[in-house]
């Protein structure tokens, strides 16, 4: 029998099993940040490029204003360091609604080469994760990735009505309105900010039997927990090399769960962690267990995350993105929730 | 799904189930109280109101009331209301004809923008149709024992 196959040969940019090394290394050339108005007087309200006022934004459905932002977000982060749209090789992104049609009907309006991802709530990193490869693999020399998500969409697809009376349960997350787009260019193309992404982590679907869908950051911290292990085991490095390990949207149970599984594997994550969902809105405005969607950690990571690197406040960042992977069929059907978080490290470039 | 699995499962489960805030139960359960009560004590007055001033025959004062009711609800959800004083009073905003009103008019108007037909109309009983399926059914299965047995 041929046994060709037996043994397939290690690539040579990647390290461990799951984390890629970007030795040809993307940097951020722009990001922006669209976000709702609750989300405007939370605790990064300051941060935002653009905050609206109403969240229809004119238009005539909640999903149509949904694209708009995935649109706009994208011109916006163009715009902001004058880069040509025509520059753009490739957008890649993704949303929340059933077949991504935020970011379908954007990529239309904009016109770009287009390439559609789903990750739930972690598809702002899948699509720098993708975006980064493209890049360092010398594909492409300019890509912008994004991802958006709007309350009343998710709430009209995965939960009820909005007029509909309901009570939350302290585990319940508020989806977050907003949209976030990175752009990233190839080394060399003279990017003012000096940021640039040096590896990724490919995260595994990971469940452990939670089903109770207002409850997903605690069905999201075992996938977290997974991947920041992974992602430190693969590059042999620790907490302390980075200045903060950043998940996107796991609440206030999930990322103490989140610390607790990952000390369980000898992984003390210090006051180095922060988890967007937690911290996107304040204690005062009574959001549960805080933000979730993915534009939860898209919104936190185009403004305040990048520009507290630009400022040299964090050096290194880990910045990883968890989503559940369920839908309401699943959910109904007494599923538990697969869920998934990739990871991207963002690194200021000394000197 | 092998043993070790299973039990990092279950163990996962425990910790979660531990860690997790429950929701207040007394004050929740005051406040469905205070609420739901509140509405019953207006049906009540309203009951009162079509028996003494408009002199309505039994009947007619139970129609009477819940149509009142029903259109309070179905207007307050119109603008906006209903689903604050949900978000305070839970069940007791669930369970009077306000919140079954509610259920009814809130799917109406959240898929309006899908159309009048396939929008409006199909989505409309979405959450109430559960509660008519199995009210008419049961309500059926004993007019018939009554029936039987009468």
């Amino acid at each position: 029998m041929d046994n060709r196959y037996k043994q397939i040969i290690p690539a040579p940019n990647r390290v461990g099993t799951q984390t890629l090394v970007f030795n040809n290394r993307p940097s951020v050339a722009s990001m922006a940040a669209i976000a709702g108005d609750l989300e405007g007087e939370g605790t990064f309200g300051d941060h935002y490029d653009m905050v609206l006022t109403d969240d229809l934004w004119g238009e005539e459905t909640w999903e149509k204003a949904e694209s708009k932002m995935f649109e706009e977000v994208v011109r916006k982060a163009l715009a902001k360091d004058n880069l040509d749209e025509k520059w753009v090789e490739c957008l890649i992104g993704g949303d929340l609604l059933n077949q991504i049609i935020a970011a379908n009907f954007a990529a239309r309006q904009l016109g770009l080469p287009f390439l559609g991802v789903y990750g739930a709530c972690s598809t702002m990193a899948e699509s720098l994760l993708v975006g980064s490869v493209l890049i360092s693999g010398g594909f492409m020399s300019c890509v912008a990735c994004a991802a958006s998500s709007h309350f009343s969409t998710a709430e009209r697809q995965y939960r009820s009505p909005l007029e509909m009376g309901t009570q939350r349960t302290p585990t319940a997350q508020r989806t977050v309105t907003g949209a976030g787009c990175t752009i990233l260019v190839g080394p060399g193309s003279g990017s003012s900010k000096g940021i640039e992404i040096t590896h990724g982590t490919v995260g595994k679907v990971v469940d452990l039997g939670i089903t109770d869908a207002n409850n997903m950051g605690a069905a999201m911290a075992p996938a977290a927990t997974d991947s920041i292990c992974a992602h430190l085991a693969d590059t042999g490095r620790t907490v302390d090399d980075y200045d903060l390990i950043v998940t996107g949207d796991l609440g206030a149970l999930g990322s103490e769960l989140t610390r607790e599984l990952c000390l369980k594997k000898g992984v003390d994550l210090k006051d180095k962690y922060l988890d967007c969902g937690d911290s996107i809105f304040t204690k005062e405005q009574d959001m549960k267990a805080g933000g979730s969607g993915c534009g939860c950690s898209a919104v936190v990571l185009n403004s305040y995350l990048l520009k507290e690197m630009m400022s040299s406040k964090y050096n290194r960042i880990l910045f990883l993105a968890t989503g559940a992977l369920l839908s309401v069929d699943s959910t109904q059907q007494g599923e538990s929730i697969p869920c998934v978080a990739h990871g991207v490290v963002f690194e200021r470039r000394m000197g | 799904m092998n043993k070790k699995e299973l039990d990092e499962k279950q163990s996962y489960n425990e910790l979660v189930k531990q860690r997790m805030d429950k929701s207040p139960l007394l004050p929740d359960c005051v406040k469905a109280f205070i609420t739901g009560g509140t509405i019953c004590t207006i049906g009540e007055g309203l009951r009162k109101f079509g028996e003494h001033i408009l002199k309505l025959s039994e009947d007619d004062v139970a129609a009477f009331t819940a149509i009142v009711l029903v259109f309070f609800g179905a207007l307050l959800t119109g603008l906006g209301v209903y689903d604050k004083i949900y978000k305070f009073g839970g069940a007791g905003a669930a369970v009077p004809i306000t919140g079954f009103s509610n259920s009814v008019v809130a799917p109406a108007m959240e898929w309006r923008r899908e159309g009048l037909i396939m929008g409006t109309a199909a989505r409309m009983f979405t959450i109430a149709g559960p509660v008519l399926v199995y009210g008419v059914g049961s309500s059926v299965i004993v007019g018939l024992l009554y029936l039987a047995f009468n």
